[in-house]
Order: structure tokens, then sequence, then C-alpha cells
């Protein structure tokens, strides 16, 4: 099979353009600015038919996708970090809507201090807003979940807006073989966006005017309802991209040398792939250790971290982002999804790889070492963190 | 008898929830008579959001988009995307917000909108402050004004910066209409939407809209406001079309700006002294005004 090679930043660009996104709205920021440069060039030589905004603002990319998408229009945006962290009131305002929106996120540090290396702190701050969070390990991996992401949002049952992530540089900016399929499979897999409602003069409602408590708590409980219903669709979305183009990405997680496993990492985004080097090194050696990757954040995928518990002794939960007060948010996610498990293993949060420190294989290594010894002491270390002191926070 | 130019069709409904004797209702009622209904109008945060209706009930017989605060013009921006892509042109798309929603928070976006010309139609509803959340100075308080955060007390704590120039500001965007209008004189008001309405590219309109809860007057007395607004010259009416500015109506003979003043409760604290640097202050503007009509006559295609 011919194949291009291309970065996660173009992979993001195509699947926008393969998605056949009507409106796209953007502004530039590192590490995203090769995404709107690319879209900029798939429409400067006519490969890609959308009406692009050059905005003033994030703020003003999501509010004029919001409105695009009120209107009928599939619309796409990228950001990252701060542009992330400057939409915010609107990515409320779009999952509240219960519009479709499809944003490419490169997940960035926050500052200050100023920093355009990949950590988390950026998206799971918008852990809250009712977008729907994927976190790809690969440039094909960020091609395909784009369109797969449009086709679980427009589910007339979904009908909430959906982040695919990329990791800045490590992602980003590397280039990889991607897939790029046939623009006739992708419409026949995913249709022309068909809206229960949107503005129309022939049908003219008013949208989002004051709720009084009367009804505003069953708006909410309506997203409530359809992040919990997305799990499925996701899961089945993912399985019929198997049966079309022959590739999964493994539903909402990814399992990696389960079998058998004592202990197990959870982990997200490229140090996955770091994961699966140190995981093969450590089987070879006889170390009965697995992978459980985290593709989907929200909906947080709590059968499958239970199952999970069910397998293993022992769980270390490495987080790429820290939420001061107490652990990783993927650590707390895990271990709230953990107390109703009937059995719970050994659980501890390593915090890693913050403002795009580096991972090495052998930093896993030494983390799997310490979760299959079931390393006692506090919840919560920074591994690697250069300190006089300890390195556990709790 | 003089024949009526406004349309006669209703396209916002009676019944809406707006205070008496306001002025925004107004301006919404005659831009969409203006326009017709194959228009979309979205709404920031503000009086107007609130005078809709409550869900599920909407004042407009046009498509609605409430929208956050800021986002007015980059909302009609990404509703005019919608519709160019899906190949919709016969539909009017309008931001209509208020000064604070314009000149302050949402200044951003508009001029984003009107720097890439988005073909929009942007009209603020110009009440001179914060009238939704209770009278809180704006970016577009006249000079004087008391206002809850502007309250006077006994430091003289009123206004002291001159309301934003919202037309000027549109005009350096190069955008191919910016006009003033006033709910006291629909029929400029409408002539000049009709005027403007099929001109690609952003239009803009600041229509004075007198608040009675805010400007403490009356609520009868609101044309009559407008229209002193109008013949002090506090409020000109002139259009500039590609940068040619025209004073679209001139008051017979312009009538001190104590008349205006002495109606409002805004500004009964003001001595003689400080009514002096309004009027002064009017003066120059107006002088100011026909000098820029004069000047830029000749750039006239």
């Amino acid at each position: 099979m011919p194949m291009d090679v291309m970065t996660g930043n173009s992979a993001q660009a195509y699947g926008a353009k393969l998605a056949r996104a009507e409106v796209v709205a953007a502004y530039p920021i590192t590490p995203q600015t090769t995404v709107v440069e690319k879209l900029a060039d798939l429409v400067a030589s006519g490969e890609m038919k959308t009406q692009y905004i050059k905005v003033e603002s994030e703020h003003s990319a999501m509010a004029a996708c919001i409105a695009a998408s009120a209107t009928g229009a599939r619309a796409y945006t990228a950001t990252a970090a701060h542009g992330l962290a400057l939409m915010h009131e609107m990515l409320i305002w779009a999952a509240g809507s219960r519009l479709p929106i499809v944003m490419g996120n490169i997940n960035r540090a926050m500052a200050p201090p100023w920093s355009v290396w990949a950590d988390y702190q950026d998206s799971i701050a918008e852990r809250d807003t009712g977008w729907m969070q994927f976190y790809c390990q690969s440039s094909q991996e960020v091609l395909d979940t784009v369109i797969q992401a449009y086709r679980v949002a427009e589910n007339h049952d979904i009908l909430i807006p959906a982040m695919v992530m990329e990791d800045a540089f490590y992602l980003s900016h590397t280039f990889e073989p991607v897939d790029v399929p046939p623009q006739k499979d992708v419409d026949d897999f995913l249709p022309p966006y068909d809206p229960p409602i949107k503005l129309d003069v022939d049908n003219p409602v008013g949208l989002w005017a004051l709720v009084p408590p009367d009804h505003y708590m069953e708006f909410r409980f309506k997203i409530a309802k359809a992040m919990e219903d997305s799990r499925k669709v996701i899961q089945e979305v993912d399985e019929e991209w198997e049966k079309k183009f022959g590739r999964s990405h493994g539903g909402l997680v990814e399992r990696y040398r389960m079998e058998d496993a004592d202990a197990a990492i959870i982990a997200a985004g490229t140090m996955s792939s770091t994961a699966r080097v140190a995981i093969d090194n450590m089987r070879d050696k006889g170390k009965k250790v697995g992978l459980a990757r985290l593709r989907v954040f929200r909906p947080f995928p709590f059968e499958e971290i239970r199952q999970i518990a069910k397998e293993v002794d022992s769980i270390g939960v490495l987080d790429r982002s820290y939420t001061f007060g107490h652990g990783g948010a993927f650590y707390t996610e895990t271990a709230g999804a953990l107390y109703r498990a009937p059995e719970r293993p050994h659980v501890k949060n390593y915090v890693i790889g913050i403002g795009g420190r580096d991972i090495p294989p052998k930093d896993i290594e030494e983390i799997l070492e310490k979760v299959l010894t079931k390393e006692d002491g506090g919840e919560v270390e920074w591994f690697g963190v250069r300190t006089s002191g300890s390195k556990e926070v709790n | 008898m003089g024949k009526l130019t406004i349309p006669q069709e209703e396209l916002m409904s009676s019944g809406h929830i707006g205070c008496l004797g306001c002025g925004a209702t107004l301006a919404m009622r005659y831009l969409l008579k203006a326009l017709g209904k194959r228009t979309m109008v979205t709404i920031p945060a503000g009086c107007i959001a609130i005078m809709s209706g409550i869900y599920p009930r909407s004042f407009l017989k046009v498509p609605l988009l409430d929208v956050a605060f800021e986002t007015t013009a980059a909302s009609a921006s990404g509703i005019r995307a919608a519709l160019d892509a899906k190949g919709i042109k016969d539909v009017y798309v309008v931001g209509f917000g208020g000064d604070g929603g314009t000149a302050d928070i949402g200044i951003q976006a508009l001029s984003g909108t009107a720097e890439r010309g988005d073909n929009i139609i942007y009209v603020m509803y110009d009440n001179e402050a914060y009238m939704n959340t209770g009278i809180q100075r704006s970016g577009a308080t006249p000079f004087g004004a008391w206002t809850t955060t502007t309250p006077v007390g006994t430091t003289g704590y009123f206004k002291k910066r001159p309301k934003k120039n919202m037309v000027e500001i549109m005009v350096a965007h190069d955008i191919p209409y910016a006009a003033t209008a006033s709910v006291a004189y629909p029929e400029d008001f409408v002539k000049k939407v009709q005027k403007a309405k099929d001109m690609d590219g952003t239009k803009f309109f600041h229509v004075f809209s007198p608040c009675p809860t805010g400007w403490r007057y009356s609520p009868e007395m609101t044309i009559q406001i407008g229209v002193l607004a109008f013949q002090t010259t506090v409020f000109p009416m002139y259009e500039v079309v590609n940068g040619v500015y025209r004073v679209t109506k001139k008051p017979a003979k312009r009538k001190p700006v104590t008349d205006y003043i002495k109606l409002q409760g805004r500004f009964k604290h003001l001595d003689d002294e400080t009514i002096d640097i309004i009027q002064k202050n009017v003066d120059r503007n107006w002088e100011m005004l026909l000098a820029k009509a004069e000047f830029t006559k000749k750039f006239a295609e």
C-alpha cells in the first residue's frame, strides 16, 4: 500500500479536508501553526473547498465555529495551550449548544514560565467543558480520529464536540508514514452533517435564550447523558473504521501486552509508544508488565479501567499534567473509577514529562519496576524532578 | 400628508420584556423592517438578550442566535461563512449588540470582522452604559454622566472622559458603510439600512437608543430625548460611504446642550462650568464633522 509521509499536524489538516469541513476558523499558535498553514495551502490549491475565516483570536475562532455549526455547516479549528485556554468560555458554549465541532489541540505546557513543549495541562484544564477528548499517539491516528470524531459527534444521540489531541513536537512536527484513505471511502463512512435543528430563514428558531431554573438542569442532564452514551458510539465507530480501513485505534483504551500481566501502566499520547519499547525490554527479562493507553479521557473509560484492575496487582498512572491540590487527572480519575471495583490493586501516580521533558524508555522501565514491587510511600511522585527534598507530594 | 416609507411588516413581536420606553427595542424593530424576513440575527449578552424572551420564547420572526458577550461579530462571520458554504446568498446576517458589547468587550472581534471585510451588518444599539446589569459605565458613556460605577458621590466622581467614537473606529477599518442613526428618526434609519444592506463587506450602524431606566427620565420622553440629541448635535446624524462623510440631517438651528441635559437625571449633578465643557466639546465635534464632510467630498465616487 503506498503511504504518504507527514507530520501529526499535516494529518490534522488532511483529516479536516477528508471530513469535508465546510467552515474553518483558526488562529495561529505554536505548535499548531503548521495545521493552519497546511489548511491554507489546501484551500489555495483548490484541493479543499471550505470557507476559511482567519480570525483575530482563538476566542473568535471558536465563536465563529459555533455560529457556523449552528447554521448547519461542518466546522473545524485547531489550537494549543493558551489558545485553548482563551477559548474556555466558548468551549462550554459549544458543548452547551450541542454542536458537533471537531478541534485539533496540540498539547503544550502553559506559561508562565513560557514553554512551547508538550504536556497536557491545557486540555486537562478543559476536562469539564463537555467536550470529548481523544489523545493520539501517531499521525495515522490523528488523521483517522479527526474523521471518526465527526462521525461520533454528529450522531444525533450524541451531538457534543470533540478535541483531537497531539503531543507538541513529538507528534505535531514528526514525520511518519500515513495512509491517506480515498475521499470516496471517507465520504461513505462520514455522510454530510445533518443537524436536527439549525438557523434557517424558512423555519426560524431562537437558540440559547435565557433559561430559568425550571429547565436549565434538564439541558445539563442531557449533555451528561450524551457524554455517557458516547462511549458505545466511540467504540462502534472505531470498529466500523477497522472493518472499512483495516486498522483500529483501540476504541477508548488500547491494551498492549496485557495478557498475564502482573502490573500495568496507564498512559496516553506519544509516551505510550515509548512505553511499548520499555515493556518489550521488561518482558524480555521475564517481567510481566503491560500498558493500557488512554485514547479517550472524556468520556472516562471507567469500565475498561476496572477490567484492567481485575487483571493486575499493581497500576502506575503516568500523568503529563498536574491538578494542583491532589495528583494528576488520569490518576485521580483512575483511582475514582477503582473505588467501586470489586478488587482494587495497588495504584500510584507518576507525574512525568512536564513541559516537554524527555521520557526515555529507561525512565518508564524504572517506573515499571516500582509498579511491580508495589513501591510504598506517597501516592504521587514527580518522577525525575530535580529537588533537594522528596519527589513525593502526598 | 407625507408618504410612509417604513415597511409595514412586523418581524419583532410585541410582548417582549424590555422596559417601558426602551429605545433599543425600536432599533431592532426598524432594522428588521428595513431588512425583511430573509435575515438572521445574532445577539450577545445585554438588554436585548433578556428582552428577546425567556426560553422557549423568542421575540423575533427570523432566526436568532444568542452568543457570548464578546463574540457578536465573530458569530456573524461564522453564520455568513456557513451560508456561503451552503451557497445561500440572499440572506442578511446581522450582529446586534449594545454599546458595552460592541465598544468595549466585543471590539476585538468586531475589528477582526471589519478588517476581513466579512459581509455582515453590525448594529450597535447605544444606551450609553451597561444597562442590563444595572447602569454601569461603558466606553460609550458620555462625559459627565452618573452611572452606578461613576456615582458622583461627594467628590464629583462622574465620568471624566468622552465616549468612544465607534463610527470613527469603524471608518478606520476601510469598510464600505458606517453611519449613525437614531430611534427618534426611524425613516432616516430605515433608509440608511436599505442603502447599505446590499453593499459587499461589513456595514456598521451606531443607533442612538435612549434608556429611561438608566438615563433617569420618564419613559414617554424617549423620542423627545432622541430629537434633542439631534437638535443639539450631541448625537449628529451622518454616514460615511467608503470614507466619504455626509451629514444626512442637519438641525435648522442648533439648540444648547442644556436643553438635552436638563431632562435627564444622570446629568443633574453637573454645574454650569461642566455643562460649558460639554457644550464646547459638542461644538468642536460638530465643526469637525462638517469639516470632514467638506474635505472628503472630493473623494466621492
